[in-house]
């Protein structure tokens, strides 16, 4: 059980500036997830906090006291890797227990009991005698994970762990993560992704990062409702908010008009006119996209099954209180 | 290798009906493999089948084709003198010969040895990420480009006991109490060569564990560096257990390269009985001594040798892949 504090951290490669200046607490036992495009610098900040990069300046907190200077097996944190960085030549059981056993006056008994408990957890007991290369993608990474746990961490650090998996995995490990966070509810854990659905399904709050900035920071539901900028509005929610401007978005006193896909209504008195060019049946809902003279189609979500032709006129409204008025900066006028 | 993964994927296949298109792939894996045999035949197999005829013969340089068939009187014969003790003679019974072969092995052994070890430091410090890294690479590779005989006269110059550089370098600074004839004294004759080999091989072993080296992903010393595992115990505990098969490699090539020097020993000491190996040996029987059939047999004997080693290393090395790849 840690937190975690940053500083103003900057950190930069040669003259190149990755993080240019970042504050942000990470509460104890949370689940912060770090996301973001590529290149935003995610990696690079949960890097510097594993401490296998160094700060260029700034302070680094865990619990109050500065690690800037400590190496990254004296935090007190576990990491999995996007690439499970296991040890090929070393069957599963080697692989969790190898940190253990280099650690001066453990017992022997004590580490096979710490390892059996996290095969249990992640139910790889079947497989601990086996090396990595007999191993499915799914079942690597649980051994990381295993690996992980087996060290008690304080903070618990992943770099995007599922994006080795294909859709199938992705979803079964994601939940598995969920249900470990339960478990481990004392331990800090940082995560990093790309994929925003992973970002609102795991976290207690998300950080969102912007080339090297923090965009916004907010539990999930702070982000989706109230997002702090056209960029938060347009990463977070799938699809993708709908933005327009001009003259529409001008009639409601702003520069830009943000309105998600669920919140369009499709109705006979709707204040705007649409021509539909494409229409997306996902089962249990539907996207409709509508021509209306912006420079991307307008998504409308509708659920269940959309019959609707290609080329037929319809006319939609915002709901009032659902849209996103921001002005040119890209700040939301609330 | 080539013969051997073609032909598995028949064997496995063998139990059930040969499909139509395995049979051509096996056809195509022969035809592309017919030009090499041919050369090897040609430019090996034949000359080691005459080498093998002549030692069972009584050839001698003007009298080739005049040879007769003598049987094993190269290797061992033996005659019953007045007396009636029994003299033997031949090859197997040869103090020089066995004199060339133990300056062989020795001279295997030690220079492999180093040159493992320096060519793992070497190969571990180009691993790691500095400025200049690229010429340093391709600088450390010119000992191996320079030829073996450019490099000997260089080094028999340098160690020169009259003008060489070493042993004036070696006064000055008070190492040296007087000049010592480095590749003509008995004591010295050995190291001198193996100085020399080991300075111009070590470059060609570093590069093949360089590239065994650059195998390993780079995120499973990031995760010891978590696990906090101490560098020394990354070496022995993750960069050799994995870097092994690409220095077992190395290491091979390298033993079946030391057990066949000549060039080096021929230029640096000649007829030093210090370091004259088994190439020397047979050579000068050969052709210097014109006792071409008692030199075809050295050269048989030193062909079993060598194959006896590197199947002997092949059939243990892969006792211990298994129980390193575990």
């Amino acid at each position: 059980m840690a937190s975690i504090e940053l500083r103003n951290i900057r950190k930069s490669f040669g003259i190149v500036n990755v993080i240019k200046g970042v504050d942000l607490e990470i509460r104890k036992g949370e689940f912060m997830v770090f996301v973001g495009p590529s290149g935003c610098g995610k990696s690079t900040l949960l890097r510097l906090i594993s401490g296998l990069e160094d700060i260029t300046s700034g302070e680094m907190l865990f619990d109050g006291k500065v690690v800037n200077a400590l190496a990254p097996s004296k935090r007190g944190i576990a990491m999995v890797f996007q690439s499970y960085a296991l040890y090929p030549h070393m069957t599963v059981y080697e692989n969790m227990a190898f940190g253990l056993t280099l650690e001066k006056g453990k017992d022997k008994e004590d580490i096979r009991k710490r390892v059996e408990r996290a095969a249990d957890m992640l139910q790889i007991r079947d497989y601990l005698d086996r090396l990595p290369k007999q191993l499915s993608g799914g079942q690597r990474q649980r051994v990381a994970i295993g690996r992980a746990i087996t060290r008690d961490p304080k903070v618990f650090l992943f770099d995007e762990p599922l994006s080795n998996l294909d859709a199938a995995l992705r979803v079964a490990t994601r939940i598995e993560i969920a249900k470990l966070h339960e478990g481990m509810h004392e331990t800090t854990m940082v995560y990093v992704t790309h994929d925003q659905v992973e970002a609102m399904t795991l976290a207690d709050r998300i950080c969102v990062l912007r080339d090297g900035l923090i965009e916004q920071v907010g539990t999930p539901m702070e982000l989706y409702e109230k997002p702090d900028s056209i960029f938060v509005a347009g990463f977070i929610g799938s699809p993708k908010m709908n933005f327009i401007a001009g003259e529409k978005a001008a009639n409601f006193d702003c520069s830009t008009l943000g309105i998600r896909g669920e919140h369009l209504q499709i109705k006979d008195d709707g204040i705007w006119e649409g021509t539909v060019i494409h229409t997306e049946n996902l089962g249990a809902d539907a996207y409709v996209y509508l021509e209306m003279g912006a420079e991307e189609p307008v998504v409308v979500r509708l659920e269940g099954a959309a019959r609707y032709k290609s080329g037929e006129v319809l006319r939609v409204s915002p709901m009032q209180d659902k849209v996103h008025r921001f002005d040119e900066a890209g700040k939301p006028i609330r | 290798m080539a013969t051997e993964t073609m032909a598995s994927p028949v064997v496995s296949a063998g139990a059930k009906i040969k499909s139509e298109l395995m049979q051509q792939r096996v056809r195509a894996a022969r035809w592309f493999l017919l030009p090499m045999l041919i050369a090897l035949a040609i430019v090996a197999g034949w000359p080691l089948l005459r080498s093998i005829y002549f030692s069972f013969t009584d050839a001698s340089l003007n009298n080739l084709y005049g040879a007769e068939w003598i049987g094993f009187g190269n290797y061992l014969r033996w005659s019953v003198l007045e007396s009636g003790t029994v003299r033997y003679r031949g090859l197997l019974v040869d103090p020089a010969w066995w004199n060339a072969v133990w300056n062989t092995v020795r001279f295997a052994f030690w220079s492999v040895l180093w040159e493992t070890v320096l060519g793992m430091i070497v190969a571990l410090v180009l691993n790691a990420e500095f400025r200049g890294r690229g010429i340093v690479r391709a600088a450390i590779l010119i000992p191996w480009a320079i030829p073996t005989i450019v490099s000997a006269r260089m080094w028999g110059w340098m160690l020169n006991d009259q003008f060489g550089i070493l042993n004036d370098l070696g006064l000055r600074l008070g190492l040296l109490s007087q000049k010592v004839a480095w590749t003509a004294t008995a004591e010295t004759a050995m190291t001198a060569v193996l100085v020399v080999d080991i300075w111009k091989t070590t470059p060609f072993m570093a590069l093949l564990i360089l590239a065994g080296l650059q195998m390993i992903p780079k995120d499973i010393y990031e995760a010891a560096d978590i696990d906090g595992v101490h560098p020394v115990k990354q070496f022995f505990k993750i960069t050799l257990p994995l870097v092994r098969p690409a220095l077992m490699v190395a290491i091979i090539f390298r033993v079946l390269d030391a057990l066949r020097i000549f060039d080096l020993i021929y230029v640096l000491t000649p007829n030093s009985a210090a370091t004259k190996t088994m190439s020397v040996l047979a050579r000068e029987n050969l052709f210097d001594f014109d006792n071409f059939a008692y030199g075809s047999a050295q050269s048989t004997l030193l062909f079993l040798i060598i194959a006896a080693f590197t199947i002997l290393y092949i059939w243990l090395g892969k006792v211990n892949f298994d129980g390193g790849d575990r």
